[in-house]
């Protein structure tokens, strides 16, 4: 019997039983729908969370103070001063694949223009920072190596003190304070918007590393250094090297914890994405129970239908049908079932994320990938549980079937 | 040519856990091309057994079974499924025909099953063919839930028929027809009979049998008679008779 023909006697018997055939597939369509809805809704809070991570910049590596202890004592993270301005420059100089370093202090100050006052971070960074984060300056320019060395009383402000303190007026070229200490603005960054804490990237006024250190807190210990690697291939070494002599310069024993902490973007993409990575495995198990419980439900119609339908198999096998006609018959028509319920189910999994995306304003990405393994996998279910019941078929004893009432 | 049956000692056994029954003892048998045969006999008198054998749907225990020609026993189940589309063709008591599927398609059936390749078009062209043979050019469309049992009966025949096989097998073509249906049904044998056509039936209604040419009577498993039909029945004049009656 040709595949056509085959094809056409299956498709036949599911349109004698259109409501049993749709019960059946029922469990199909729900198990593919929730994987589609799940890649769909995971892809799009993944893709959320890289815009995030990639507002941090690119290849960016961040070093932060760690705990000393001494005596037993330990004093916790960023507790003491110990990343040092010439950690920075000996990363800059020694570490081979980094590209630019950026030594970081904070401090929080009450800022002043006119009658209007806001209180927020002051970054004190190098000139690279801007490149390091790739964070544009959309007015007027950065500070230069010049101004670090003369501790220039500049500032480069973010969008959210730029409308708190200057609202419609042009901030360029005006004089603000910082704990009253007069400095010109000379740049406006480009918003950023959230970053992955959920904090706002744009509440910040940047000036250089060397104007906080002798104008607003004084002392050289850094609260942060930010290292740009030449590429991500670049990333485990720099952090490596990095580590080693950071470990060496503050002469720690083989058996002492590190007194800083490394982070690179990918650790810090790789936990922020965990959770939803979770979550993605547990709506995973919950779909993939659902094709299985559906795929037990095409194997149980499958199983009545060829009881039902002894004598007619009978027939088939009396007028001259080989085993693999009945097998193939029975086969493609528990695929059909299957595959025609992970079609449905698509549909259903694609509707459910537009309608999540729109109502409830989740992001979804729905990706053709899902779609396709989606497909073929309800096609393999209908296989794997139609290939028993089609096998009894096909073995059935001609003139045991031909009796059969 | 070689005859179209040709049994040589073929015994049937079936055996349980102590005891073996002998359905069909040491049958040898021949029948010739252009026959029409009718096997008598009471239930349990290893007639249907007979049957299974003669129409490939069971092996002999022992013995030897050529039909037209060819050693059935040395067969597989793929080679028996061939054997009965090519060479038998089947008509039941209870006409077997599938339901929701038009006469056409019915007849259809055995040339799907081919290993001899025919388009779509051939194969409704022969089973137009093969329905008007029986008369039924007109109902090819009909579903066997809208024909009458003497009208399925012929659709069963025209599926028997449409593969060309060397051999019509009947099991009670008649068991389940009235006397006018059934003598309607012993016409068509009897006109295709006339075509060449080698028909064996089963049949435990003697006045059936007397339409047939040579009548085997079978009890306990071996043939007990093997006659010339004396007294031949006419069908076609026996239902112009029932008509005017």
């Amino acid at each position: 019997m040709t595949a056509l023909a085959t094809f056409r006697v299956a498709l036949r018997a599911l349109q004698r039983n259109k409501l049993r055939s749709l019960l059946t597939m029922l469990g199909i369509v729900i198990g593919v729908g929730a994987v589609i809805a799940m890649v769909g809704i995971g892809n799009g809070a993944k893709s959320q969370v890289e815009a995030q991570i990639a507002t941090l910049g690119q290849n960016v590596i961040l070093i932060f103070p760690g705990s000393t202890s001494s005596g037993g004592v330990q004093s916790g993270s960023g507790g003491v001063g110990t990343l040092k301005l010439e950690d920075a420059k000996a990363i800059a100089d020694e570490v081979p694949g980094v590209v630019a370093v950026s030594p970081g202090t904070r401090v929080v100050a009450q800022l002043g223009f006119g009658n209007q006052n806001w209180s927020t971070s002051v970054a004190g960074e190098a000139p690279e920072y801007f490149d390091i984060r790739q964070w544009e300056i959309i007015e007027g320019a950065g500070f230069t190596e010049q101004d670090v060395r003369s501790a220039a009383k500049v500032a480069v402000i973010g969008a959210t003190v730029a409308l708190q303190l200057f609202g419609e007026e042009n901030p360029l070229g005006q004089i603000m304070r910082i704990r009253n200490v007069p400095f010109q603005v000379i740049g406006v960054l480009k918003p950023k918007g959230m970053s992955i804490m959920g904090s706002d990237q744009d509440d910040v006024v940047v000036v250089p590393f060397t104007t906080v250190m002798k104008r607003l807190s004084g002392g050289t210990n850094l609260r942060l250094i930010t290292v740009q690697s030449a590429g991500e291939n670049w990333t485990q070494s720099v952090v490596d090297g990095l580590s080693d002599l950071m470990r060496q310069r503050h002469r720690l024993a083989q058996d002492r914890d590190n007194d800083f902490i490394v982070r690179s973007q990918q650790e810090i993409a790789e936990m922020a994405t965990a959770t939803s990575k979770v979550l993605r495995l547990l709506l995973g198990a919950i779909a993939s129970v659902s094709l299985v419980v559906g795929g037990i439900g095409i194997m149980n119609i499958m199983l009545v239908s060829v009881t039902e339908r002894t004598r007619e198999i009978g027939i088939r096998i009396a007028l001259g049908a080989h085993g693999t006609d009945i097998m193939k018959q029975f086969l493609i028509e528990a695929v059909t079932l299957s595959s025609l319920g992970g079609v449905l189910g698509i549909l259903l999994g694609l509707g459910t994320s537009t309608l999540l995306s729109r109502f409830a304003g989740w992001p979804t990405l729905t990706s053709p990938d899902a779609i396709i393994v989606a497909f073929l996998f309800s096609a393999a279910v209908g296989v794997f549980f139609g290939l028993y019941p089609a096998k009894k078929a096909a073995a059935l004893d001609p003139i045991d079937a031909l009796r059969y009432e | 040519m070689p005859p179209v049956i040709q049994l040589d000692h073929v015994w049937k056994t079936y055996r349980s856990v102590d005891v073996e029954l002998h359905a069909v003892r040491d049958v040898s048998l021949q029948i010739q091309r252009g026959e029409f045969v009718a096997i008598m006999g009471a239930s349990g008198s290893g007639k249907s057994t007979m049957m299974n054998i003669l129409g490939c749907l069971d092996k002999p225990t022992q013995g030897r079974f050529l039909l037209d020609g060819c050693d059935v026993s040395t067969l597989d189940r793929d080679g028996l499924a061939d054997i009965r589309n090519q060479k038998v063709g089947f008509v039941f008591q209870g006409f077997n025909l599938l339901t929701r599927t038009s006469a056409a398609e019915n007849v259809e059936l055995p040339m799907m099953y081919s290993r001899h390749f025919l388009s779509a078009r051939a194969m409704r062209e022969r089973a137009l063919a093969a329905l008007a043979m029986v008369g039924l050019s007109n109902r090819s469309d009909h579903h066997p839930n809208q024909l009458s049992g003497g009208q399925q009966q012929r659709v069963a025949i025209a599926r028997a028929l449409v593969n060309q096989p060397a051999l019509l097998l009947a099991d009670e073509p008649t068991g389940n027809l009235d006397s006018k249906t059934s003598v309607e049904i012993m016409e068509v044998f009897q006109t295709l009979n006339e075509q060449g056509i080698t028909i064996v039936m089963v049949t435990h209604e003697s006045d059936i049998a007397q339409y047939n040419k040579r009548c085997l009577v079978m009890r306990d498993g071996v043939i007990r008679s093997d006659t010339i039909v004396s007294d031949r029945l006419n069908a076609k004049a026996q239902r112009e008779a029932l008509e005017k009656a």
